[in-house]
């Protein structure tokens, strides 16, 4: 099956994502800020959807934007943050941050210049259809240890979270 | 132009896998078209079936026996006053509703009506879907904290609480059925043939298995697949907030539920956005468990005169709208006032036939078969969930969240586990 | 059409009550409320209303509740809001004239206020009502026991969320009202009983409206019963909740079904006879835990027993004169009585004081869900704020009776 209209679906999607971000931190409201984190959610998925990674896309929509944002959701409205809206929103440290963002500027294009060559003017089509097969096949076998690891740090958290929060009812 | 338009009728895939834009919208607008008039119909089901269920008549004036009833609250909703409360944050307010209509309408891509009767078959069609229609929380959550007060906050942070509680059972139900599609063995217990390692998430590929495995899901490792389905029953009612879990929207509770401040316009979509969520997710439903757009017994009742019996159907139970429609015109009132009323219900029944009796013509009558057992599976669902909320009292919140974590998760998990342990095994 | 919005009060900080009146937390003061354990996760403690104005509180009844989360720590009840004086109004009508004000104190079961105040008069007359007016009494007081229960099993379930059972037991109920109807003319506030006796004699078919009614109903109740006795989520929000032991319901003077569903076998009917009703064979159904649960098995027996007694009673119904003696101008001697029955939701008592006057001197009524309404505090101390609704309903409160 032929994609369609990559370019176009590209730009829309990575302009949407850079423009969710930059409204993340530049709305005082907060509740504001988690919907441009959603939109810009939901675009990566679309993102990982043209790099015919269909699992990956649909757990994004499933984990990041249906679970993570709406736990992000429930503290920020469950915590009392009007004072924090009247705010001023400025940081003291404007020097630090201009300075490490211009590092990081500079990082990328050091990467882009010196791995041109790695990327082929196409990327490579992998099969679409079996991307779930070969995540679970690796996920599985090969990286059996990190993901129990990681599942472990996930109930420590959770117990965690259990055990602070739960009161002598 | 026309090459574009006619290449797709001779392939033999979905619009979405064959790339044709055209046919993509054609059935896009189709499905969403379908959607709306269910709705409403819906609708109208619900307060007639819940009326009768309590011994009364429900709607019986707007039209005849009330079937112009959801048209006069559509036109009723769109012409309240739209009431924005004080100091509410006007954007969100604005887009939650859309969200949860969204959520609710984005999944029907996948809906399989047909072997190539869906808008498109995502090899991950049940991970989407159970992905989108998990954005809908989202839009309660915010739904009732741009409300600005107090209950309708406390209303929807209860709802997605559970929303997202019940997600987890359903996802432990669905893993379940999607372990059984990679079996090779025929009827319930295939066996001594293990798996084939080819399992797919996509709904038409789910149907696919299911009728090479000449088995519904319901029925494979008796009774796993019944359990495994029973949890997904009982978590979709609870994930679309309907009654036995509708704690956050009844009236009679302090919390009135998070869409009390919105008015008109605004709550009908989310009415509009619940009942599409109820059918959305009976669809899962219906292509995981119960052989989606397959006819009854495929496999054990074979043959053409079994065949032609089963597509008489469709027609069939037209022909009997038709005639209840008819029964309905005779028992009218014999009054000048009802004269429309009667000549409107005579009409709706001439309609009804005219469409039964179209569909006993051949050509029809196949091509209307995948669609009509995947809506008739469907409508069995709705039927229920009304039936639910005429008999149940409802379940306190503590006991909501007791039974969605204590008792439907560790035994989805265990119908998780076993069923693989028998997939392997068997 | 420009948008409207609606000035609202943020509910910035919810620490601070959102009455009108600020005297609650006084209201509150004096009950030992329990300090929760206070983490830096704790919910703010709340002290919010439920509204005279409610679907599930049963009539104009306010209740302040003070909330840690979800979980109660104390009530209030504010009442008064359908007081009409009608205790002062007694004082300004001869005896007979204020007969119809009985009924519209508890208005869901009419026939028991007049039951009770007509006794309560006839005592302090010393007269008595002739057996035929007594048997006619105990059929009219059990139909109206068996509607008051069907009315309240309706509304209890509508308050926990079974939608249905409401419709049936107001079509059942209807059959009640109808023989009410024939009776005397009203259905609701029917004004049956006279000092003395009946006035009305029982119409042509009383009877065999009666037997026929006997035979409608069981198969009705046990279709309660079916929809809702074993139903796992009725189990679930009526087990455990609002138990009330049986030493606090005899502490703070509650009867009726709630003292009986405590375990404490105390029925009027058999305690203190009164109207025929020793001649008859019945049994007082009572409960073990003091749950509501146990209060809607021992109401829903009592129907079935009320079905018994007026078996009985239509059966052996005597012939003979309605109405005792009176004197036209009914001036009892000086002196004070008090007299109470079993109506359906507690001990209803006159307490009627007589200076020899045509006009009581004082009639101070004694309603039942007036001192049930007592029990509420008790029994929703750690429980959710859903319970409070179901144990509003199972108390089975008329505001109309509370207020006065």
């Amino acid at each position: 099956m032929q994609p369609v209209a990559t370019t176009f679906f590209f730009y829309f999607l990575s302009g949407l994502t850079l423009l969710s971000g930059v409204f993340v931190i530049i709305r005082k409201n907060p509740v504001h800020s988690a919907l441009a984190l959603i939109f810009g959610l939901l675009a990566q998925a679309g993102l990982y959807l043209m790099l015919y990674a269909p699992f990956v896309a649909g757990v994004q929509i499933i984990l990041y934007a249906g679970g993570i944002m709406v736990l992000f959701l429930f503290v920020i409205m469950l915590v009392n943050i009007e004072r924090s809206q009247r705010e001023e929103q400025f940081n003291k440290q404007w020097v630090v941050g201009l300075l490490a963002a211009v590092a990081l500027g500079a990082l990328f294009v050091v990467v882009y210049v010196k791995g041109k060559a790695l990327f082929p003017y196409r990327i490579a089509q992998p099969i679409e259809s079996s991307n779930t097969q070969q995540i679970g096949v690796m996920l599985y076998g090969q990286y059996m240890f990190a993901f129990e690891i990681a599942s472990l740090l996930l109930l420590v958290a959770i117990i965690g979270a259990v055990v602070m929060a739960k009161k002598r009812i | 132009m026309l090459n574009y338009i006619t290449s797709y009728l001779s392939s033999n895939t979905t619009p979405g896998q064959a790339g044709n834009v055209f046919w993509a919208t054609v059935y896009i607008l189709v499905v969403f078209g379908g959607i709306s008039v269910a709705v409403m119909a819906m609708n109208w089901l619900e307060r007639k079936a819940l009326a009768h269920f309590q011994i009364r008549l429900g709607p019986m004036r707007v039209g005849p026996h009330g079937l112009l009833q959801p048209i006069a609250d559509a036109i009723k909703l769109m012409t309240k006053e739209d009431i924005i409360p004080a100091e509410a944050d006007k954007f969100v307010f604005w887009i939650a509703p859309l969200i949860i209509l969204c959520a609710s309408f984005a999944v029907y891509i996948v809906v399989p009506f047909g072997p190539t009767h869906a808008i498109t078959d995502l090899n991950i069609g049940i991970l989407f879907m159970l992905g989108v229609s998990s954005l809908s929380v989202l839009g309660v959550v915010m739904a009732g904290w741009a409300s600005n007060s107090h209950y309708p906050l406390i209303g929807a942070l209860r709802s997605s609480a559970q929303m997202v509680s019940y997600e987890v059972a359903m996802g432990m139900a669905v893993v379940s059925a999607v372990l059984m599609t990679s079996l090779h063995g025929l009827g319930p217990y295939g066996v001594g043939v293990g798996t084939s390692g080819t399992g797919t998430l996509s709904m038409i590929g789910i149907v696919q298995a299911q009728q090479e495995q000449h088995v519904w899901f319901l029925f494979k490792f008796f009774p796993l697949g019944f359990i495994a389905f029973g949890i997904f029953a009982i978590a979709m009612v609870a994930e679309t907030n309907r009654a036995p879990f509708d704690l956050p929207e009844a009236e009679s509770e302090l919390t009135a539920g998070f869409h009390t401040e919105y008015s008109g316009l605004r709550w009908s979509l989310f009415m509009l956005g619940e009942y599409a969520a109820m059918i959305a997710v009976s669809s899962i439903a219906v292509t995981l468990w119960l052989g989606g757009w397959y006819r009854p017994f495929p496999n054990t009742l074979t043959g053409d005169t079994w065949d032609l019996v089963f597509s008489l159907f469709p027609a069939l139970t037209f022909l009997t709208l038709a005639a209840i429609a008819f029964v309905g015109v005779r028992r009218m009132p014999k009054h000048p006032y009802f004269r429309v009323q009667t000549i409107g219900l005579a009409g709706f029944g001439a309609v009804l036939g005219l469409i039964g009796l179209i569909l006993f013509a051949p050509p029809v009558r196949d091509r209307i078969q995948d669609i009509f057992w995947f809506v008739a599976k469907v409508a069995g669902f709705m039927y229920l969930y009304i039936w639910y909320r005429a008999t149940f009292p409802r379940y306190r919140f503590d006991q909501l969240m007791k039974v969605g974590w204590k008792v439907l998760l560790p035994i989805g998990i265990g119908v998780l586990i076993l069923t693989a342990i028998l997939g392997v095994v068997l | 059409m420009t948008d409207r919005t609606i000035t609202d009060p943020k509910p910035a900080d919810t620490t601070t009550s959102d009455l009108k009146t600020s005297d609650s937390t006084k209201f509150l003061s004096h009950l030992e409320l329990d300090q929760p354990d206070k983490t830096f996760l704790d919910s703010n403690e709340l002290v919010i209303n439920m509204g005279p104005q409610h679907p599930a509180t049963h009539g104009v009844l306010r209740v302040i509740l003070k909330l840690d989360g979800e979980k109660v720590l104390g009530t209030e009840c504010v009442i008064g809001y359908l007081h009409r004086g009608v205790e002062k109004i007694a004082e300004n009508r001869t005896y007979t004239m204020f007969n119809p004000y009985v009924d519209r104190m508890d208005y869901v079961a009419a026939v028991s206020n007049g039951l009770g105040y007509c006794e309560a008069v006839e005592k302090l007359l010393n007269i008595e009502a002739p057996p035929r007016a007594k048997y006619i009494r105990v059929i009219l007081t059990e139909l109206n026991r068996m509607a008051s229960h069907q009315l309240w099993l309706g509304t209890h379930a509508l308050d926990i969320g079974a939608m249905t059972p409401l419709f049936y037991t107001f079509r059942d109920r209807e059959e009640i009202l109808k023989i009410f109807e024939k009776y005397c003319g009203a259905r609701l506030t029917t004004h049956a009983f006279r000092i003395g006796g009946c006035q009305y004699e029982t119409y042509e078919g009383f009877e065999r409206d009666v037997i026929k009614f006997l035979d409608f109903v069981p198969p009705k109740i046990d279709e309660y019963e079916e929809l809702l006795t074993t139903n796992r989520i009725w189990l679930e929000r009526t087990k455990n909740v609002g138990v009330i032991s049986r030493a606090d319901a005899i502490a703070l003077g509650v009867t009726g079904p709630v003292l009986r569903a405590s375990g404490v076998k105390w029925d009027l009917r058999k305690a203190q006879p009164y109207a025929a009703y020793s001649d008859f064979d019945f049994e007082i159904p009572i409960g073990a835990n003091g749950d509501t649960y146990d209060r809607y098995t021992v109401r829903m027996e009592e129907m079935r027993q009320s079905l018994r007694i007026i078996r009985q009673a239509v059966e052996r119904i005597p012939e003979g004169p309605i109405m005792a003696k009176v004197p036209k101008v009914m001036k009892p001697p000086v002196g004070e009585i008090y007299h109470s029955i079993e109506a359906p939701k507690g001990e209803l008592g006159y307490f009627i004081v007589s200076d020899g006057s045509t006009q009581p001197y004082r009639i101070r009524v004694r309603p039942p869900s007036f001192v049930n309404l007592q029990a509420l505090d008790v029994m929703v101390r750690g429980a959710l704020v859903a319970d409070v609704i179901a144990v509003i309903g199972t108390l089975d409160i008329v505001l109309g009776e509370v207020d006065r």
